[in-house]
C-alpha cells in the first residue's frame, strides 16, 4: 500500500488509490479510514495510530476503527488547548527514547508504553480509544456483540434462550416466555 | 399540573423522584396531600432511550464532580466516580435491573447477630421484618415483582442457562430466574419484557418498573403533584423552634427559588443526601441539620460486591435478554462457619462490549485483556451482591474546598473494606468461579466492583436518638417534620438488592405521613 500524504493549511489530505480518491474506498484500502486531522500534525496523527493499536490490539481489525480513535482524539485536541499540548508533548517524550516511536517494533511499542502508562498522556489516549474503539459497530460485529436492540424487537424471538450445549433449566426455575 | 404557591405552606416537599421519593410522592398524592417534586435531573422517557451504554450513562447518570478515598479499589480506578446513580426524573429506577427481595429476618437484627466485630458500628433496625411484610406486599403488587402475585417467573436466557447449570453441579438448589420487577406478562399498562438487554440503559419497552413511568405519571393523575425538574435543592431552612420551613433550590436557568413547606422529605439518594443535611447547617445546627448523634453521612454502606466472568468453549452471548436473569440464593444465609458475618447473593450481570471492555479489568491494556475480550461472545457473567458492615469512619463528608456549579462544597465518600467484606469477596470469589468450571469454563476472571449502585447508611433509622439520624418512620430524630425518605435510612445493608426495601419504607412514610398530619400533630 502506497500513500502519499500531502499537508494542507494544518490538515491531512490523504490521496491513496484512485478508488479512494474518487471517493469510493476499498476495503484493502488501509488508509480508507485515515481522517483528515484539524489540529494533530500527520507525524502525531501515525504515532497515534501506532500506539493505539499496540494498546488494545486486536489482530483481526483493520487500521480503520483506530483512525476513527485518531479523529476523536484530534476532535479532543481541536476543543482544548491543553489535551493538544498533552498530546503533543507526550509524543515528543515517546520519540526522544532514541528512535521514533513509529520505528520500532512492534513488541519494543509495548515496551515503550508500559513506560508511560502511568502519564497523563497515556491515560487520555487510552480513555478515548477505549470509548471510540469499542463503540464501533464496525468493531462489534468482528468482536461478536450485535448491539442495539430495540429496533429489532428485543432478542424475545431473536436467540435470547438459543445456547444449546447445555440441557434447558427446569420450568419451575425459567418458566416457559409468554 | 398544578403550580404551588412559594408560600404555600401546606405542601409536603420532596427532594428527589427515585425509588423513595417517587413512590413517596404517588403515596401521598393519592391521599390528597399537595406534593412539590423537586429533581435536579430532567425528564426523558423509553422513546428518548437509547441502546447505548456510554449515550445512556452520560444521558442519564449524575456526573457533579465527586471525590473518593480509602482502600476501596473505587478509589484508584473511579476516584471522581464513587457512585453510578441517576440525575434524572425516576431517578436510579431508570437504570436500575429490577432484582426486588425481601430482607430476611435476621438481617433487621445485625447488632443482635454479628455482635463484637471490631470496627463495626452495628444496630439493630428499630424496625421488624413482621412490621415490614405488610408493606413488602404492597410493594411486590406495586412494582409487579414477578414469583408473587401469582407473577410467573421471567424465561431464563443463555446467561441464566448458564448460571444454573454450573450451580446445580457446585451443588446449589435454590437456582431461579428471580423476584423482578419486569414484567413477564403485561400488566399495569405496561408490555411484557423484550428481552432487549439494555436494563441499565432505560428499558425502551417499558417492561422494567420505574417510578418514571409508573408512581410519577400515576401521582399526576391525582392533580395534585407538582413536579418541578432541573430543580436542585441546595439549603433545608428553619425556624427558630427548629423545625422545616422549606427549601432553597436552584431553578432550570440557574435562579435561586425559595419554597415553603409543612414537611420536608428528603430522597436524594444516600451521598446527596448527608450532602444537603449537612450543607443546611445554621447557628441552631452548627454541625448540619438532624445531625445531633454526628450521624449524617456516617455508616456509609455499598454492598461487598464484584464479579466474575467465565469464558467457554461455545457461544453464550450474554447480553441478549434480561441483564439480572437469575439467582443463586443458597449462599445469603446466615452462617458465620464461612468466616464472615452476612451473606450474598449471585445474581447473572451482563455488560454490552463498551462497558466489558471499561469494566472487565480497569485500566487494563495489552495483549492480555484483549484476549479476554475476544472470549466476549463466549462469556457469561454473574454479580456479587453481599452485606457489607456500617463503620463509621466509612463516611460522606464536604469537600474542604472544592466546590459544585452552585458553590456549595462537593462530597468527598470515603470506605474502606472491613476484613469480613474483604473474607466474603474472596469466599464469593471462588464459589463464582466454582459455578463456572462446573459447566466447563476455559478461563473465569474476578472482576473488582463497579461505582457503587447500592448505596446506602448515611442517614440510618435508629432505636436511639444517639445512634442514627431517624426513626423506624424515616422521621428525623431533631428535626419533627423532616424525612428521609431513601436508602439512607438502612440501619444495616442486607445481602439483598435495596430498592423493594426503599419502596417499602417509603408506602409506610406515606401512612405515617397522613396518620401525623390528620392528627394535626405534623
Ligand atoms: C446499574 C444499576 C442497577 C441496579 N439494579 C438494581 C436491582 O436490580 N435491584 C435493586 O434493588 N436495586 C438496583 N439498583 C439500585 C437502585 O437503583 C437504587 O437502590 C434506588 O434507585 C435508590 O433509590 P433512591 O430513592 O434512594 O435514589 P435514586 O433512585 O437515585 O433517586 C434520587 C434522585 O434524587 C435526585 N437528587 C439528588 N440530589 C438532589 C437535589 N439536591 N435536588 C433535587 N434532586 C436531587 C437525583 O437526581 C435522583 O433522581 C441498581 C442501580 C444501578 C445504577
Ligand atoms: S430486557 Fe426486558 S427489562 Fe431489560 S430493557 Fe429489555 S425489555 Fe426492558
Amino acid at each position: 500500500m502506497r500513500r502519499r500524504e500531502f499537508l494542507k493549511a494544518g490538515a491531512l489530505v490523504v490521496a491513496g488509490t484512485a478508488a479512494a480518491a474518487s471517493g469510493v474506498a476499498t476495503i484493502a484500502d488501509a488508509a480508507a479510514g485515515k481522517p483528515e486531522l484539524t489540529t494533530l500534525r500527520p507525524h502525531q496523527g501515525e504515532t497515534l495510530l501506532a500506539m493505539t493499536r499496540r494498546i488494545f490490539p486486536h489482530k483481526q481489525l483493520d487500521d480503520a476503527p483506530y483512525w476513527n480513535v485518531v479523529r476523536d482524539i484530534d476532535t479532543a485536541a481541536k476543543s482544548d488547548s491543553s489535551v493538544a499540548k498533552l498530546i503533543a508533548e507526550g509524543i515528543e517524550s515517546l520519540d526522544a527514547q532514541g528512535r521514533r516511536f513509529i520505528e520500532l517494533a512492534e513488541k519494543e511499542q509495548t515496551i515503550a508504553l508500559k513506560r508511560i502508562e502511568t502519564t497523563a498522556f497515556f491515560q487520555k489516549v487510552r480513555s478515548i480509544e477505549l470509548q471510540t474503539l469499542y463503540s464501533d459497530p464496525s468493531v462489534w460485529k468482528v468482536l461478536g456483540y450485535q448491539g442495539p436492540a430495540y429496533k429489532y424487537g428485543g432478542y424475545i424471538h431473536r436467540g435470547f434462550d438459543d445456547l444449546a450445549w447445555l440441557p434447558n433449566p427446569p420450568e419451575s426455575a425459567s418458566p416457559k416466555p409468554a | 399540573m398544578p403550580r404551588y404557591d412559594a408560600n404555600d405552606d401546606s405542601v409536603v416537599l420532596i427532594v428527589g423522584s427515585g425509588a423513595g421519593g417517587g413512590t413517596l410522592a404517588n403515596e401521598l398524592c393519592r391521599k390528597g396531600l399537595k406534593v412539590v417534586l423537586l429533581e435536579a435531573g430532567q425528564r426523558q422517557s423509553p422513546a428518548t432511550f437509547r441502546n447505548e451504554e456510554w449515550f445512556a450513562f452520560n444521558q442519564l447518570a449524575w456526573l457533579d464532580k465527586r471525590t473518593t478515598s480509602g482502600t476501596w479499589r473505587i478509589a484508584k480506578d473511579f476516584p471522581n466516580l464513587p457512585a453510578w446513580i441517576c440525575k434524572t426524573v425516576g431517578g436510579t429506577t431508570v437504570h436500575w435491573a429490577g432484582a426486588s427481595l425481601r430482607l430476611q429476618e435476621h438481617e433487621f437484627q445485625a447488632r443482635t447477630h454479628y455482635s463484637g466485630i471490631t470496627g463495626a458500628n452495628l444496630i439493630d433496625w428499630p424496625l421488624t421484618l413482621a412490621e415490614l411484610e405488610p408493606y413488602y406486599a404492597k410493594a411486590e403488587n406495586k412494582m409487579g415483582v414477578t414469583r408473587t402475585n401469582d407473577i410467573p417467573g421471567l424465561p431464563g436466557n443463555n446467561n441464566f442457562k448458564v448460571m444454573y447449570n454450573g450451580a446445580i453441579r457446585a451443588g446449589y438448589k435454590t437456582v431461579h430466574t428471580g423476584r423482578m420487577a419486569i414484567n413477564s406478562r403485561p400488566r399495569d399498562g405496561r408490555s411484557a419484557c423484550w428481552q432487549l438487554g439494555f436494563c441499565f440503559q432505560g428499558c425502551k419497552s417499558g417492561a422494567k418498573w420505574s417510578t418514571l413511568y409508573t408512581e410519577i405519571p400515576a401521582a399526576e393523575a391525582t392533580g395534585k403533584l407538582d413536579l418541578r425538574t432541573e430543580s436542585m435543592a441546595l439549603q433545608i431552612q428553619h425556624d427558630d423552634r427548629g423545625r422545616a420551613t422549606g427549601v432553597l433550590y436552584a431553578d432550570k436557568d440557574g435562579n435561586h427559588q425559595f419554597q415553603k413547606s409543612r414537611i420536608v422529605c428528603v430522597a436524594a439518594n444516600s451521598i446527596e443526601t448527608p450532602r444537603l443535611l449537612l450543607n443546611s447547617h445554621s447557628t441552631m445546627f452548627p454541625h448540619g441539620l438532624a445531625n445531633s448523634s454526628g450521624q449524617v453521612g456516617r455508616n456509609y454502606m455499598r454492598h461487598t460486591t464484584g464479579s466474575v466472568f467465565g469464558v467457554f468453549k461455545q457461544p453464550v452471548h450474554m447480553y441478549r435478554g434480561t441483564v439480572m436473569a437469575g439467582i443463586i440464593q443458597d449462599e445469603a444465609r446466615y452462617d458465620p462457619s464461612r468466616g464472615f458475618a452476612g451473606g450474598f447473593e449471585l445474581e447473572t450481570i451482563s455488560l454490552g462490549l463498551p462497558f466489558a471492555a471499561a469494566f472487565l479489568n480497569p485500566g487494563a491494556w495489552g495483549e492480555d485483556y484483549t484476549n479476554l475480550l475476544e472470549g466476549y461472545p463466549n462469556m457469561a457473567g454473574m454479580w456479587i451482591v453481599g452485606e457489607d458492615l456500617p463503620q463509621e469512619t466509612n463516611a460522606v463528608t464536604l469537600h474542604p474546598s472544592e466546590k459544585d456549579q452552585y458553590g456549595l462544597p462537593i462530597p468527598n465518600v470515603h470506605y474502606d473494606d472491613h476484613p469480613n467484606d474483604l473474607a466474603m469477596r474472596t469466599y464469593a470469589f471462588k464459589r463464582g468461579a466454582a459455578v463456572y468450571d462446573a459447566v466447563g469454563a476455559t478461563r473465569t476472571v474476578e472482576v473488582p466492583p463497579y461505582p457503587s449502585t447500592h448505596n446506602l447508611g448515611t442517614c440510618r433509622q435508629s432505636a436511639k436518638a444517639s445512634d442514627g439520624v431517624c426513626n423506624k418512620w424515616g422521621q428525623t430524630h431533631d428535626v419533627k417534620n423532616l424525612f428521609i425518605s431513601d436508602g439512607s435510612q438502612f440501619s444495616s445493608s442486607a445481602a439483598e438488592n435495596p430498592t423493594l426495601t426503599i419502596v417499602s419504607l417509603a408506602i409506610r412514610q406515606a401512612d405515617y405521613i397522613a396518620d401525623q398530619c390528620s392528627k394535626r400533630e405534623l
